[in-house]
C-alpha cells in the first residue's frame, strides 16, 4: 500500500462519481469546512465533475485566514518590543494586519524567525536567555496540543523566557455559530480530517442531531473527498442525517485522548474573534491560570493601535461561505498571491489562493 | 587539477600575484587544456561563421555538492543547455569563479574536474576565465559564472514564440529530480532510493532531434519554476493555449513522495537535464522516438498539445477527467537551487 496512489486512482474515482450521479436527485448544499479540502477539490477539478444537484461551498477552515486583524496587530506590536524574538509558522509572515505585516516588521529590523514546530521555538529560547521568545500560536485543535506540550516542557525545564500568543481556534463552535446565523442554508458538512484525528467525530454530532446536517469526516485525497460526497448524498437522499467517518485510517469517534488531555491541562475555552464572524463564544483557547505566566498578552504591555479593515476585501464573506473569491472585485486584480490584500490569498489553504492557482476554465 | 591536500584558498590566490598564477597554471590549465586558453592572452580569439548564440548564467547552488552533480557540472550544463535550446551547437565557454577565503582547494579541484568532464561530454571548450577571492563571509563558499557561445545551423529557427495551433508538446523525462535532490540534501531527507539530480548536457539530444525534424518550433529546459512555468512562457510568448494531460507527465515515486511531504507540486520543481519541445504534429512521434534513444531522454513522451482556445493559458486535464488552470510559479519555491 502506497497510501497516496490508491486514493487518487482514476478508475475508482470515476466509479464513485457514477454512483453520486446515479443517486443524487434533490438539490443539496454541502460545505467543506477545511481549506485542505478546498485545495483537493480545486486541484483535481472535482467540483466540475459533480452533478448540478450538488452545490459545494468553502468554509472557514484555514487558521491563517480566520485570524482577525486585531490579533495580527497584537503579534506585530509584540515584534516591535525590545529584546523580543518572535517565532511563527511561515504562513503568518505575509498576512497583512491593519497597517503592516510581520514580514514588513521584520524588514524594519524586528527579530522574527520562521519555525516548523514549537520544539524549534523552545530551542531558540534556550539559546537566547537574555531575550523573550514569543511563539505566535495559531491553528485549530490540530496544532494546539503541540503548543500545550511546549508550555509544559518549558515549565519542566525551567525555561523562563518562552511565551505564547494564543490565537487558537476551535472548529465545532464556529460551525455552530455559522448554523445559528442562518445566513447560509446547509444540508451537509465535510468535516475536517486532521482536526478530527484529535477531537474525534463525536463533537460533530450536535450538527446532525440539533440542526439536521449530514456530516462526514474525511481525508485529503480526491477519493476521500468523493467518498464523503457520496456518503453525504446518500444520507440526504434517505433523509437520515448523521455523523459518519470516511477517514478510518486517521479518525475514531473518540479522537486522540492524550492530545485532548494536554490541551485541557494548559488551555481553557474562551471567546475568540474570527475574521468575518466577530467574537464567537467558547471558540478560542486561553492559557489556564496555572500557566498564565507564559501568556504573551499578559507579560507585555502592548498597544496595537486601532484596527482597520482592508477596503473592498471580502475575505470575511468568503470564510462564511456567503461569497466566493470570483465575487470579489480585488480578486486577480489588486489582490494576487504576490501582493495579497486579504489572508485568503496568502495562505496556501486559503480559498482565494486555491481559486487563483487552480481555477477552472 | 592536482589535488591540494588540506590547503585553503587565501585572499592572495585572487590578487593577481604568484599564488594566483600558480593556481591557474597548476589548477586550471591542465584540466581545460586547449590552444585558445593556453595563450593566456586577455581575450580568447577565434573565428566563427554563421549565426551566433550567446548566453550567460551565474550559479550559487547550495549545497555545492549534491547527489548527481556539483556546482561545476551545473555551471557547464546550465549554459550548454541554454545555448542548445536555441538550437545552437555550443563551442566556447567562459568560467569565472568567485571564491570565499578559506574554501578548500581539494573541493575546488573536484569542481574543476567536473567542469572538465561536463565540457568534454558536451564537446565544448573553456577558453577564458577569471578568479576572484573575497573575504570570509562575503560569499558562501563558491559562486561560478559561465557564459557560452554557440553556432546555430542554417534553417534552424527555435523560439518560445513559435508554437502553432495543433503542435504537440514533448517532455524529455520525469520532472522535479534536481529540485528534490537539492532539497533532500538540505533537509537531511532520506529515501529508500535516493533522488539524483537530472543535471546533464542536452546539446547532443537536441542535435539528434534536429536531425529527424525541421519542424521543432520551441525548446526550453524547465529549470527554476519547473514545467508549469516553461509551458506558461510558451503560451504567453506564442499567444496560444496549451493543454496537458496529468496522467502523461512522468514523475518518479520518490519525487512524488518528497513533494507530498514538503508541500510542493512537481510541476513547479526545478529540472537541470530535461527539455520541453513543441513540435509540428506530423513530426512529433518521430522526434519523441528519436529522443527516447538518448540516455538523457529515455522516457520522452508527448504530454499535450497547442490549442486555439484559452490563449496564454495552460490547462491541465486531471486524472479524474476535469480541467484546471496551471499557473506560473508565484513567489520563491526554493531559493538557491542553481
Amino acid at each position: 500500500m502506497k497510501f497516496i496512489d490508491e486514493f487518487r486512482d482514476a478508475d475508482m474515482a470515476k466509479a464513485v462519481l457514477c454512483q453520486i450521479h446515479r443517486q443524487s436527485k434533490r438539490h443539496v448544499r454541502l460545505m467543506e469546512f477545511c481549506g485542505g479540502h478546498t485545495v483537493t477539490i480545486m486541484k483535481h477539478g472535482i467540483r466540475q465533475l459533480l452533478p448540478e444537484t450538488i452545490e459545494m461551498l468553502s468554509g472557514p477552515g484555514c487558521p491563517v485566514c480566520v485570524t482577525a486583524n486585531a490579533d495580527l496587530d497584537k503579534a506585530i506590536a509584540l515584534a516591535r518590543q525590545p529584546d523580543v524574538i518572535i517565532t511563527t509558522f511561515g504562513d503568518m509572515l505575509r498576512v497583512p494586519g491593519s497597517r503592516s505585516s510581520l514580514q514588513k516588521t521584520r524588514a524594519d529590523g524586528a527579530d522574527i524567525r520562521v519555525v516548523y514546530s514549537t520544539i524549534d521555538a523552545l530551542q531558540i529560547a534556550r539559546e537566547n536567555p537574555a531575550k523573550a521568545v514569543i511563539f505566535i500560536g495559531i491553528g485549530f485543535e490540530t496544532t494546539a496540543p503541540t503548543i500545550a506540550a511546549s508550555i509544559m516542557k518549558a515549565e519542566e525545564d525551567g525555561i523562563n523566557n518562552y511565551y505564547v500568543l494564543s490565537l487558537h481556534k476551535l472548529c465545532p463552535p464556529v460551525i455552530k455559530a455559522l448554523l445559528d446565523s442562518g445566513e447560509v442554508k446547509l444540508d451537509g458538512l465535510i468535516c475536517p480530517g486532521h482536526v478530527s484525528t484529535i477531537i474525534g467525530s463525536r463533537p460533530w454530532e450536535f450538527a446532525a442531531s440539533d440542526y439536521g446536517i449530514a456530516c462526514v469526516v474525511t481525508g485529503f485525497e480526491p477519493l476521500d473527498v468523493l467518498q464523503s460526497v457520496d456518503m453525504l448524498v446518500n444520507q440526504l437522499e434517505q433523509g437520515k442525517p448523521r455523523v459518519e467517518i470516511a477517514y478510518r485510517r486517521g479518525v475514531t469517534t473518540e479522537g486522540n485522548l492524550r492530545a485532548q488531555e494536554l490541551m485541557n491541562i494548559v488551555f481553557e475555552p474562551s471567546p475568540a474573534s474570527w475574521r468575518g464572524m466577530g467574537s464567537v463564544p467558547q471558540s478560542g483557547l486561553r492559557l489556564r491560570k496555572e500557566y498564565e505566566r507564559f501568556d504573551a498578552e499578559q507579560a507585555f504591555d502592548i498597544d496595537p493601535g486601532p484596527t482597520l479593515e482592508h477596503k473592498g476585501c471580502i475575505c470575511g464573506d468568503i470564510l462564511r461561505g456567503v461569497k466566493t473569491p470570483p465575487d470579489c472585485k480585488l480578486f486577480r486584480t489588486s489582490c494576487t498571491p504576490e501582493h495579497p490584500v486579504g489572508p485568503c490569498m496568502v495562505s496556501s489553504e486559503g480559498s482565494c489562493a486555491s481559486y487563483y492557482h487552480y481555477g477552472t476554465v | 587539477m592536482e589535488p591540494f591536500e588540506d590547503e585553503k584558498i587565501l585572499l592572495a590566490h585572487g590578487s593577481g600575484g604568484k599564488l594566483g598564477h600558480d593556481l591557474v597554471e597548476k589548477g586550471f590549465l591542465p584540466s581545460f587544456d586547449n590552444p585558445l586558453l593556453a595563450k593566456l592572452d586577455d581575450s580568447a580569439v577565434f573565428d566563427a561563421k554563421g549565426r551566433l548564440a550567446f548566453t550567460t548564467d551565474s550559479y550559487v547552488v547550495t549545497p555545492i555538492f549534491f547527489p548527481g552533480g556539483d556546482i561545476g557540472k551545473l555551471a557547464v550544463c546550465g549554459t550548454v543547455n541554454d545555448l542548445s535550446m536555441s538550437g545552437a551547437t555550443p563551442l566556447y565557454l567562459s568560467v569565472s569563479f568567485i571564491i570565499e577565503e578559506g574554501f578548500s582547494l581539494s573541493d575546488l579541484s573536484r569542481i574543476v574536474t567536473s567542469i572538465q568532464q561536463a565540457t568534454d561530454e558536451a564537446g565544448a571548450k573553456v577558453v577564458t576565465g577569471d578568479t576572484k577571492v573575497v573575504n570570509r563571509g562575503s560569499a558562501d563558499g563558491l559562486f561560478i559564472n559561465t557564459a557560452g557561445v554557440g553556432i546555430i545551423p542554417d534553417g534552424v529557427d527555435i523560439s518560445g514564440s513559435n508554437a502553432r495551433v495543433g503542435d504537440k508538446v514533448i517532455l524529455s523525462g520525469p520532472i522535479g529530480e534536481h529540485g528534490i535532490a537539492i532539497m533532500s540534501e538540505r533537509e537531511g531527507l532520506k529515501f529508500a532510493s535516493p533522488v539524483i539530480s537530472d543535471c546533464a548536457p542536452l546539446n547532443k539530444l537536441v542535435s539528434e532531434m534536429l536531425e529527424v525534424s525541421s519542424q521543432i518550433h520551441c525548446l526550453r529546459d524547465p529549470t527554476r519554476g519547473g514545467l508549469a512555468t516553461t509551458l506558461n512562457e510558451f503560451a504567453n510568448q506564442s499567444k496560444v493555449g496549451i493543454l496537458i494531460h496529468e496522467d502523461a507527465i512522468p514523475v518518479q515515486d520518490a519525487v512524488r513522495a518528497a513533494c507530498e511531504m514538503l508541500g510542493f507540486d512537481p510541476l513547479y520543481v526545478a529540472n537541470e537535464g530535461r527539455l520541453v519541445a513543441v513540435v509540428a504534429p506530423d513530426d512529433a512521434e518521430r522526434v519523441a522516438k528519436r529522443m527516447s534513444q538518448n540516455k538523457y531522454a529515455a522516457e520522452a513522451t508527448i504530454i499535450g498539445e497547442i490549442m486555439e482556445e484559452h490563449p496564454e493559458r495552460v490547462i491541465m486535464r486531471t486524472r479524474l477527467g476535469a480541467s484546471r488552470i496551471v499557473d506560473m510559479l508565484v513567489g520563491e519555491l526554493l531559493p538557491r537551487i542553481c
